[in-house]
């Protein structure tokens, strides 16, 4: 029992709420939410530690003991993720301030990215399966409101089919959730290990899986990714780092907890799907990622390659991968943050989000350059920096399981991660240099944000802040993989967290 | 019982995705409503139907239906009707806005 764990809930939860009551001050609700968010890393930092030196921590609702309360449990694996949510939700509310324009500002930005936080936290931390799905809407809802906020013709359409995607996949996830009840009649993730054990995953059960599966990709952006690169290049600059850090994350922490939690048994079924889409992933990331020429897209097809990076690791289903994945999963938020903030900056500078209409801009924005340029290579996993170990443990871990298809094509990916990135460098800051057109039009969102601010102080330093942590991430690997490793043995190991939430 | 649950709700999913791959967004609104009927009937029968009291203790009787997928359908019901108020408000301004609700011409322009 241990009531801070649902303080990265409450904190954020009792903002928004207040929030909502001070609409027209503007600066209040920036200081309010600045000091929350401060509380929160605090907080989650806490909880972080307190699972390192005394193990997993649970916090049973109202007293209730399991499986017949909702129990919130805080593994390394959550807790890590907490904290990385926390950081990256700092870090865009601080980019916000100067980025998001006063008419969102008024209309409860910071309400619904604080409600968000509250979501995402939720579904890192809850041990409950409905209780999940319910953190899901909670982040979503929110996430709808965000993606509209400002309603200009882009955001409205593609905000439309967001929607409606995400409807389809929360009907489904409660059919499944429906199904599993019916075939378990628990709702406790703990307890629905121990039952799903008992009964022998096969017939039903693996159909079961296999919902889950759809309904948590659908989410996540795991092979079907069709509705991301749109949604995602609707909102400006501040919201998309959320949305690309944060929200894919979650549908793959929630595929990496049912797959080592719950259904773990026949690995031959479920895990054999996950493969091939975690490799038809990476494969039509790839090719999004070289096909388009403006930089809004390019940025999120390198989100999908990532999320079937990470989900090569779970395939592994081996110690490595299992590191890796979380590893990864800690570098790509903070890391997919860093980059959609830095695009959204070019894109800003720029006055245009194509390629083929920029340059030069190193002369007049050197920062931005060299900063998006070390955050290239952290993505592409260039040793010193963040994303090189992650890589190497999932790598070493699909060679440990004998995927080397899998191997070969994330390796693959990570070169045309490179490539496309280094080709933004190239082709935004090398060159002539160009006059800045601000063409107006709701096809270029992000221009409109921000148009004069560009290379301003107080934006480069949330962004600065961010490559920090990048790069100590990279360098520190040794230190972080003391915690993730405890996060790798209890996916791989998940009687330590079974015991752990049904202990007496 | 469970099985001529089973055909309705079958009935519902299908009129419901038959729905959501139309042209209109109006219509395709009518569809995840039928979805969502359907996946609360699910969530119902999932639990078998077996004849008992309500679940209320005043009934004093021997055997109860199961509560807690009624707590869930109850939750369930008014997250999707508040997503299902905000599909429509965006439908309309969408309509008022983009000046259309046909779906194949909301695809977006080709220079995006």
């Amino acid at each position: 029992m241990n009531n801070l764990l649902v303080m990265p809930l409450l904190i954020p939860l009792c903002t928004a709420v207040l929030l909502i009551f001070l609409k027209e001050r503007i600066i209040i609700q920036r200081w309010i939410s600045a000091i929350s968010s401060l509380l929160n890393i605090a907080v989650s930092g806490l909880i972080l530690y307190q699972v390192k030196t005394e193990g997993i921590q649970t916090l049973y609702m109202s007293g209730w003991v399991p499986p017949y309360g909702i129990v919130f449990v805080a593994d390394m694996l959550a807790a890590l993720l907490v904290l990385s949510t926390a950081i990256v939700g700092s870090f865009c509310l601080f980019y916000s301030f100067r980025s998001i324009d006063k008419e969102r500002e008024r209309h409860y930005y910071y309400p619904l990215f604080q409600f968000l936080l509250v979501g995402v936290s939720g579904s890192f931390l809850t041990g409950d399966i409905f209780n999940l799905f319910v953190c899901f809407e909670v982040m979503l809802i929110s996430s709808y409101a965000l993606i509209v906020l400002g309603g200009t013709r882009l955001q409205l359409r593609e905000s439309l089919k967001y929607i409606l995607i995400n409807i389809l996949s929360s009907a489904l996830f409660v059919a499944a959730v429906a199904y599993l009840y019916g075939v378990t009649g628990a709702l406790n993730m703990a307890d629905l290990s121990v039952r799903v054990a008992e009964a022998g995953q096969g017939g039903v059960l693996n159909v079961i899986a296999i919902l889950f599966m759809i309904v948590f990709a659908l989410k996540a952006g795991l092979f079907l990714f069709f509705w991301l690169p749109g949604s995602y290049s609707a909102p400006p600059t501040a919201i998309t780092a959320v949305f690309g850090a944060l929200l894919t994350k979650v549908g793959l922490y929630a595929l990496l907890r049912t797959f080592t939690l719950i259904f773990y048994h026949d690995q031959a079924v479920t895990h054999s799907w996950l493969g091939w889409m975690a490799g038809a992933t990476m494969v039509l990331g790839a090719i999004g990622a070289l096909a388009y020429k403006d930089i809004p897209r390019i940025l999120n097809y390198n989100v999908i390659i990532s999320v079937g990076f990470i989900a090569v690791g779970l395939v592994s289903a081996n110690k490595d991968g299992f590191d890796g994945a979380a590893f990864y999963l800690i570098h790509d938020m903070i890391a997919k943050a860093l980059l959609f903030i830095l695009g959204g900056m070019i894109i800003a500078a720029a006055g245009t989000n194509k390629l083929q209409e920029m340059g030069g801009l190193i002369r007049r924005h050197p920062y931005i350059g060299w900063m998006f340029f070390v955050t290239a290579l952290a993505v592409a996993g260039i040793p010193p920096l963040s994303g090189f170990a992650g890589k190497l443990m999932i790598v070493r871990g699909g060679i440990e399981a004998g995927q080397y298809v899998l191997v070969a094509i994330s390796l693959a990916s990570s070169f045309i991660v490179l490539y496309s990135l280094i080709r933004i460098f190239m082709a935004a800051f090398w060159g002539e240099e160009r006059s800045v057109q601000s063409s107006n039009g709701d096809g270029v969102q992000l221009v409109t944000d921000k148009k004069q601010r560009a290379g301003s102080f107080s934006l480069l330093l949330p962004a600065a802040g961010l490559l920090a942590i990048v790069i100590f991430v990279g360098v520190g690997a040794e230190w972080i993989y003391s915690f993730v490793q405890v996060a790798g043995d209890t996916l791989i190991n998940p009687s330590i967290y079974i015991d752990a939430v049904l202990k007496e | 019982m469970e099985l001529y649950m089973s055909l309705a709700i079958g009935v519902l999913f299908t009129v419901g995705v038959y729905l959501i791959l139309s042209k209109s967004l109006l219509r395709i609104i009518l569809g995840t409503s039928f979805l969502t009927h359907g996946v609360h009937l699910l969530l119902l029968t999932m639990s078998q139907l077996k004849t008992g009291a309500a679940p209320l203790l005043g009934e004093k009787a021997d055997s109860y239906v199961d509560p807690l997928p009624q707590a869930l359908i109850l939750t369930s019901i008014v997250i999707s009707f508040g997503v299902t108020s905000f599909f429509f408000v965006l439908a309309y301004k969408a309509y008022q806005k983009l000046g259309t609700d046909d779906m194949e011409e909301l695809r977006g322009k080709e220079d995006e």
